[in-house]
């Protein structure tokens, strides 16, 4: 019998030429990742057991991101906790400050993970690896302090499920709107324990970006990975960025799915997931009129250089409406000098955005963007739950960066074409 | 290990921002965020909590963020046990990493009601509802976690390898 993808990277992980689902296995971990909110609480476990040395400094990246830059005192020290850490513990791979950013954004675009790697985050958007042909989860603080002093960990098998994509997108519909229509479809725990393995001409079609933010929202669905064969993009995409052999994984015709879901790309709109669920997904135009008071353009899901573009494009030569704050993050510092060699800057400081250094900031209603008591936003990021990003009764509409902009013009959920007409070229 | 306590229900897909929310999360300190915890659901729930008391919610609980911060807040609070009709994969591990009892039953989750009192015997696995006089017989975790929860968590289980011992 053959294997999945996420079976395949497992077993050999695992040294073992042959893993099915429901197997506990014990796997190298190639890159083990933290941020400033659960790497503190990762050395205090090292610490508390008299723990001073790590496996492999070389296989552990750590990126300031949630609070940063820090926000108050508290979590200046929490970043000074894991700087500290890093200097001691010689590892190279510590960033902040500069030529860093939000972490599932940075570590790919330095080339940090090639197809077939085995990466552990503490963090649970991790999963985003998984479009580069990486099997990748998020896991919890004294897991990876465990990975940290051992570079390996337990896992479970998982099953596979297939989601195909066939069709031509109409305008407008990106990567968020595939992945809102599966969440909406399965629901928040239907990948629960699974693999999530995509397929399809529609997929192969999207551009390396926009399949991030498809595997970026595995964990809104429950799934422990997402994940898809690499391709000539993701080869040319990677090259560009590091000088690690790149090779072809696949997986095997007779591979065992537990089971298979199929989209018409062609029938699928641009999407909303209402409050207070991932999964509550509706098309633009069903709640298209509800006032807005914020809106979010970044975050790791979409804070990158498409999804920027597709903000300027609607947005050049319009104003964010006077009721709105339409908050820009470009997801990593790299992103940023990209969009400001390109003028896109420019174009949404022009339109009223206010542009920040990268963060995951308003994502997390962490600092940067919170809601009050009532208000309401549209964030391209990837949860909308119970005061996500502020106040317990705020509300928070998850989508795609072209209904984020069309939002922010009109002060009101709005569909990309009340913005900018049937007419004009879409860019997506 | 004998658990005793009131039980307080929650709903499906309880997350771990609503557990300990992401403003809280500039400290370690499990007493710190116990302060915190649930309170974008029931803002009182901080301070009605007792030690001993057990959580019973729905399906997928402590989905959403990984942060380990959410099982340390109600470890803070000393709550016993938490019974769900499933949990969330990340939350799972994280709570039996910490050492903190969880119960993945959809029948106990069901049939409790708000204020009940339970008692949960882990090593005889048992739950036996005290106020409605029912005992259930609850599936215990495979054996290698089950070590690691006896143990006290990840960390005591391993720490001989670990210091290289």
């Amino acid at each position: 019998m053959g294997m999945t993808l996420t079976e395949k990277i497992l077993a050999e992980h695992a040294g073992r030429d042959f893993v099915e689902a429901g197997e506990l296995v014990n796997v190298k971990v190639d890159l083990a990742i933290a941020n400033d909110i659960t790497a503190p609480l990762a050395i205090r476990q090292l610490e508390k057991y008299g723990i001073d040395k790590v496996h492999d400094p070389e296989k552990i990246a750590l990126v300031m991101d949630h609070f940063f830059p820090p926000k108050d005192i508290m979590s200046a020290q929490q970043i000074k906790i894991s700087r500290d850490f890093a200097k001691k513990m010689g590892i190279k791979n510590y960033f902040e400050g500069q030529d860093s950013g939000v972490m599932h954004t940075v570590l790919p675009e330095k080339g940090f993970i090639v197809p077939g790697d085995l990466v552990i985050g503490a963090d649970s958007h991790t999963c985003t690896y998984g479009a580069l042909g990486a099997f990748s989860t998020g896991v919890g603080s004294t897991d990876i302090a465990y990975i940290f002093a051992t570079g390996e960990t337990w896992l479970k098998v998982p099953e596979t499920m297939k989601f195909t994509f066939y069709g031509k997108p109409q305008r407008w519909v990106g990567g968020k709107d595939f992945v809102l229509s599966v969440i909406g479809e399965i629901g928040v725990d239907g990948a629960l324990y699974r693999a999530m393995e995509y397929h399809g001409e529609a997929i192969k079609e999207l551009d390396v970006e926009n399949r991030l933010t498809i595997t970026n929202m595995a964990i809104e669905a429950g799934g422990k990975n997402a994940i898809m064969e690499p391709d000539e993009k993701v080869f040319e995409w990677l090259k560009q960025r590091t000088n690690k052999p790149l090779r072809m994984i696949q997986a095997d015709k007779d591979a065992k799915y537990c089971c298979e879901y199929e989209f018409d790309a062609s029938k699928i709109e641009p999407v909303v997931a209402a409050p207070n669920l991932p999964s509550n997904v509706k098309p633009v135009t069903e709640v298209a009129g509800r006032p807005i008071n914020q809106v979010f353009i970044g975050s790791c899901t979409n804070g990158r250089m498409s999804d920027l573009r597709i903000a300027a494009h609607i947005l050049k030569g319009r104003k964010v409406h006077p009721d709105v704050r339409c908050i820009v993050i470009p997801a990593s510092d790299q992103i940023y000098k990209q969009a400001l060699h390109e003028g896109l800057l420019e174009i949404l400081a022009d339109a009223g955005c206010l542009i920040s250094t990268s963060t995951c900031g308003p994502c997390l209603g962490g600092h940067m963007g919170i809601l009050a008591e009532g208000e309401v936003a549209v964030s391209t990021s990837n949860r909308n739950f119970t005061g996500r990003m502020g106040h317990p009764n705020s509300e928070v509409y998850l989508a795609g960066p072209a209904v984020a902009a069309a939002s922010a013009v009109l002060g009101r959920i709005a569909h990309p074409d009340e913005v900018v007409g049937t007419k004009a070229e879409a860019l997506v | 290990m004998a658990i005793k306590g009131k039980a307080w229900k929650f709903g499906d897909d309880v997350n771990t921002d609503e557990i300990i929310p992401a403003r809280y999360l500039i400290t370690t300190d499990p007493k710190e965020l116990a302060k915190h915890v649930m309170e974008d659901i029931d803002p009182e729930f901080p301070n009605k909590v007792q030690p001993g008391d057990i959580i019973v919610a729905g399906k997928n609980f402590g989905c959403g963020s990984s942060r380990e911060h959410a099982p340390l807040a109600l470890k803070g609070a000393e709550i016993g046990a938490i019974i769900a009709e499933s949990f969330a994969r990340i939350f799972y591990r994280n709570a039996i990493n910490l050492g903190l009892p969880i119960i993945e039953s959809p029948e106990i989750a069901k049939e409790t009601d708000e204020g009940s009192i339970l008692e949960i015997d882990l090593a005889e696995g048992i739950v036996r509802n005290v106020t409605k006089g029912k005992e259930y017989k609850i599936k215990p975790l495979p054996e290698s976690l089950q070590k690691v929860m006896e143990a006290g968590g990840l960390m005591d289980y391993a720490k001989d390898k670990l210091q290289g011992k």
